[in-house]
Parts: C-alpha cells; structure tokens; sequence
C-alpha cells in the first residue's frame, strides 16, 4: 500500500487521491501563443525518479496540493511547499 | 535520403536460418537434434547504417522490413535486456482494427492484413487466431460509439457492425446478458477478424528474420546517451561502447520519454503501467474477446485454455512494474459482473508492463526535429497489433525519407499545430 502524506489530512492510503499532473507553472491564457500553450497542456517531462506532482485528496479534504513522489520506487514525501499548487 | 543509395547492396550477414517445416520437426523428434538457435549474438560495431533502440516488437520489426523490403541490412537494435522483455512480452495479445477515428481504422486494418500472413512471411508459428472481437456496451453512450466506429469501419473496408443481446448470447453464452444485472448489456460492437495472437512469437518471428538479413540484435545494451551535432544525429553511447549512425530509430514505448530527451526531443508522453493476469487453464469455453469499458475489463481464453484479463492502466503514472492487490480485486469483482459461472476460478499470475499514453491516445511517428532521429512511440495500451505496420512504415520512411501517407496523421509535430486525433473513444480500455 501506497501512503500520500496529505498536508490537510495526514497519510491516507493512495486510493483516496487522484493524480493531477506534473507541477508546472500555467502560462498566462491572455498572453501566451498557442504553440506556448499547447506545450503546457501537452508536452511532458515524465522523468524516471523524483519529481514533482500536483495531486487531489479526492474522498478526503478534497483539496489540491504538491507531492514529491519517486517514479520508479513510488516512495512519496511531502514537498516543501505542499499546501501550494 | 542519401545515405543509402551507394550502398552496394552486399549481404555480408545475410545466413539462411533453419527452416521450420512438419517434416523437419519429425527428423529432428527422431533423431534428436538441437534445433539451431534462431537469432546470433554479434560484437558491437563502431557504426552501423541505422541503430534502433528497444528489441520489442515495433524495434524488431522496423529492422525486419529496412531489410526484407529496401535492402538495408547494416542496422543494429539495441536492447538494454533481453528481446521482448518490455510491453511487447507482456501486453494480452488482443489484435484488432475497429478504432474510432479513419486515420486509426486504416493504419491498424493494415496492420492485421500483415498478421494474417505472417506466419507463412516469417517462417514462424504466431498463432494468429481471428476468433472475433466483442466490445460490449451497457449505456446509450457507450452503444452511441459503437455504431459510430462501425459506420467509420465500413467505410474504410473493416468489417464492423453492432449486434444485440441476442446475438451476443448466441456468440458468448456464458456472457450475463439479462436485464438484471448491475449494468445491464445492450448491445455490442462485433468485430469478427479481431482476435489473439501469440506475442512471444511474433517477437521471436521477427527476431529470427532480421537477423536472417544481417541485421544485428544486441540484448543487454544499453543506450546511455544520444549524440547530437549541429541539428543531426551522430549515434549513441551504450554500456558496451560508442556507435555511430547517421539515423536512430526510438522504439522504446514506456521508456521513449527517457530515450528522446537524450536527444534533446521532447515528448507528450506519459507512462503509466498497466496490469494484466492469467488464470488456470479450463476447457475451451470462450470463443471471442469481450470488452466492457463500463466495467473497466477485458477477457479472452488463450489457446491452451487459460483465460487472460486485462483493465485500464493504473490511476497515476509509474516506471514501476510492480502488481497492486487493488487491481486483482477490481478485476474479479468486473469479471463476476460479467460471467458470474467464473467466481471458482483461480488467478495463477499478475504481472504489469508500462505504457507510453499520449493525449489522443494515438501514436507518434515519423521525423523529429533533431535530423536522423525518428520516433516511433505512444504506442500506449493498444501497440501490440500495430507491429507489423508500424516497422513497414517506419522503414519506408527511414529508407525512403518520405512519411508514408498511412502515418502522417501521427506526427509529432501535430501537438504544436493542435491537430490531435482523437482516438480516445476506441482505445481506453479495449487495447
Ligand atoms: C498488460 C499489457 C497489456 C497490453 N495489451 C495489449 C493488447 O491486447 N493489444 C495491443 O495491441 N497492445 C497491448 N499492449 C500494448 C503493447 O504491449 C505495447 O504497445 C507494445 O508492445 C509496444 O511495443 P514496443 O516494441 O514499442 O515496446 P516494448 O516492447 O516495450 O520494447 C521497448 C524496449 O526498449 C527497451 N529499452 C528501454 N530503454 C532502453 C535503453 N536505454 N537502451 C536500450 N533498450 C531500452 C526495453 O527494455 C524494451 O524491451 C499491452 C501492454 C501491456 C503492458
Ligand atoms: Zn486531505
């Protein structure tokens, strides 16, 4: 079992969230090119290792937050800033 | 292109392997004879003409058809462990080509015509068995779909139509088709030249026959880094030492995000794994495959009497190809929705393989912006049955310097320009 340290809740098991994408800073909709933004909603870093993930406490808080996460292991912990998205 | 047109056409490499034949599997059942191995291990070059990376079906096949069909043999596919070791040894056979969108229907109705004679091309049983494809519906949605993709099936020539619980029960009788049950069946997408093959040969069929042309198969080579110079491909840097080549083929699926970005490429890819498991062998009793993308499950019973199932990649993005008891769980529980007459059965093994999901659920292939440099991924759940066609494709193009028309639908080049394909509605669970 996979346990996500909630910043609201605490460790729940994972099948409480959803994943919600690699954390990445949304270009501005009024001033970017649409090359620009289709970047943003498609390309991906995918790493193999740790990175750094928005996820959403679905059957909990139902809040969105910020979780470092290994891809290969699965081992989680909590991001630094975890209550900002 | 030009690098190929002086070639001299040699065929240094080029052995003829054993022949499989009844009478040879008498002669040597009497006399006891190994059979020879059906592929070589070679040194490593300094360079090859083209280096492929990954030995699964779609690197193997690439290499199979630069060969048998244009003539290019000096060609090494690298593999960092051993040949069919990735999703192409572990997907759940299904082959297929009623997809959602025409780009999608031809390119994979293709892809069956070549399974259909592949056996006799490669010398090598693959088992292909076309024992029809059901993919059922249990909304008004879901049935919406279905006759959407069969209208957009007939038009391309791919023999599709949508049945009733009638006909479904009479295919598949062990199939709830009652109005009882939780989600009711009420109609299905009927595909009868779907089916399942054995994927462990077509890897191997392959395998043997690239190698009958010279190609070089290299199993526990890793490429570590991909050399760029002035916008072109130079050749990568493996664990056994450096290789030129002017053209690198990424065919690496799970692991194609980890492959470009040596080569400075980014991809819209996303790996997730997915999951699949087998039970202990029963008497035939399943002729067609049988999706539910409600339930979130597909079945089909192998030819050695097993009955394999599968289910939508796991719910967040992993390299990891470790198994979940969530999975099992959710599985038998959709199964038993399904044919409750299984719930004595027992799941012999879980295994799970990655997949390069894209967001329209259809490949990417062709050019990239680096020269020389090509990819062939985003092969996500569904690119097991587009084996064959991808390597016909993906080696006209290498040899040629043309995109095929059959591919241009699926270059990357689509996402900036936001011409994405929209495959999504045929591809999400039924794979
Ligand atoms: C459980 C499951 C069920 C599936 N069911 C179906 C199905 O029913 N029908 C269908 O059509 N498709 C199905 N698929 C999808 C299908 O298996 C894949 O899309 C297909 O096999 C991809 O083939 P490939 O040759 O591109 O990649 P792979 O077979 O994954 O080969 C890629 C290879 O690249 C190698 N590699 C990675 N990194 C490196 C490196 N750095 N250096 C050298 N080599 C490297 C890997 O070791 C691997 O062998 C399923 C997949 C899974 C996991
Ligand atoms: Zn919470």
């Amino acid at each position: 079992m996979i346990l996500i340290p909630c910043p609201w809740c605490g460790p729940r098991n994972v099948s409480e969230f959803r994943y919600a994408d690699e954390a990445k800073v949304r270009p501005d909709p009024n001033a970017t090119t649409p090359e620009r933004w289709r970047t943003y909603l498609y390309m991906r870093d995918n790493p193999a290792g740790w990175t750094t993930e928005k996820w959403f406490h679905r059957a909990g808080c139902r809040r969105y937050f910020t979780l470092e996460r290994d891809t290969v292991s699965n081992a989680v912990r909590a991001a630094e800033a975890s209550r900002e998205v | 292109m030009s690098i190929f047109t002086n070639r001299d056409g040699s065929r240094d490499g080029h052995h003829k392997p054993a022949g499989y034949s009844a009478f040879d599997l008498f002669r040597r059942g009497l006399l006891g004879t190994q059979w020879p191995r059906a592929w070589r291990s070679h040194d490593l070059k300094p360079s090859y003409d083209v280096v492929i990376v990954g030995g699964g079906v779609h690197g193997l096949a690439t290499a199979y058809y630069l060969a048998a069909n244009h003539g290019i043999t000096d060609v090494a596919v690298l593999e960092k462990g051993y040949i069919g070791g990735g999703a192409s040894g572990r997907n759940t056979a299904i082959i297929r080509s009623n997809y959602l969108t025409p780009e999608g229907t031809r390119f994979y109705d293709r892809s069956v015509k070549l399974y259909e004679t592949l056996a006799a091309d490669l010398n090598f049983n693959v088992m292909f068995s076309q024992r029809g494809h059901l993919t059922l519906a249990h909304s008004d949605s879901a049935l919406r779909t279905s006759r959407w993709r069969a209208e957009v099936n007939k038009l391309q020539g791919v023999d599709s139509e949508v049945i009733g619980p009638e006909e479904i029960k009479k295919l598949v009788p062990y199939l709830d088709t009652s109005e009882h049950a939780r989600y009711p069946i009420l109609g299905a997408l009927y595909h009868p030249p779907g089916g399942i093959i054995r994927h462990d040969a077509v890897v191997w069929g392959y395998a043997r026959g690239a190698d009958a042309h010279g190609a070089h198969i290299h199993q526990n080579t890793e490429v570590l880094g991909i050399e760029v110079a002035n916008g072109r491909v130079r050749g990568v840097r493996t664990n056994r030492g450096d290789v030129a080549a002017p053209v690198v083929v990424n065919c690496t699926a799970g692991w194609s995000s980890l492959i470009s970005e040596m080569a400075g490429v980014k991809l819209p890819i996303t790996t997730f794994p997915l999951q699949a498991a087998v039970t202990e062998p029963v008497r035939p009793f399943l002729e067609a495959v049988i999706v539910s993308g409600t339930l979130h499950v597909y079945v089909s019973q192998t030819d050695r009497g097993e009955l394999v199932f599968g289910a939508s990649v796991d719910p967040f993005p992993s390299y990891s190809m470790r198994g979940s008891l969530e999975f099992t769980e959710g599985l038998a529980g959709h199964v038993l929705e399904l044919m409750p007459s299984l719930a004595k059965l027992r799941v012999l093994r879980q295994w799970a393989g990655l997949c390069d999901m894209t967001p329209d659920f259809a490949p990417i292939m062709g050019i990239t912006p680096v020269e020389g440099f090509y990819v062939d991924v985003g092969w996500g759940t569904y690119g097991f049955k587009a084996g064959p066609v991808s390597g016909e494709t993906m080696a006209q193009l290498i040899a040629t310097g043309k995109t095929p028309p059959l591919i241009a639908a699926f270059d990357l080049a689509r996402f900036a320009e936001g011409r994405l394909v929209g495959e999504k509605g045929a591809a999400s669970v039924g794979h």
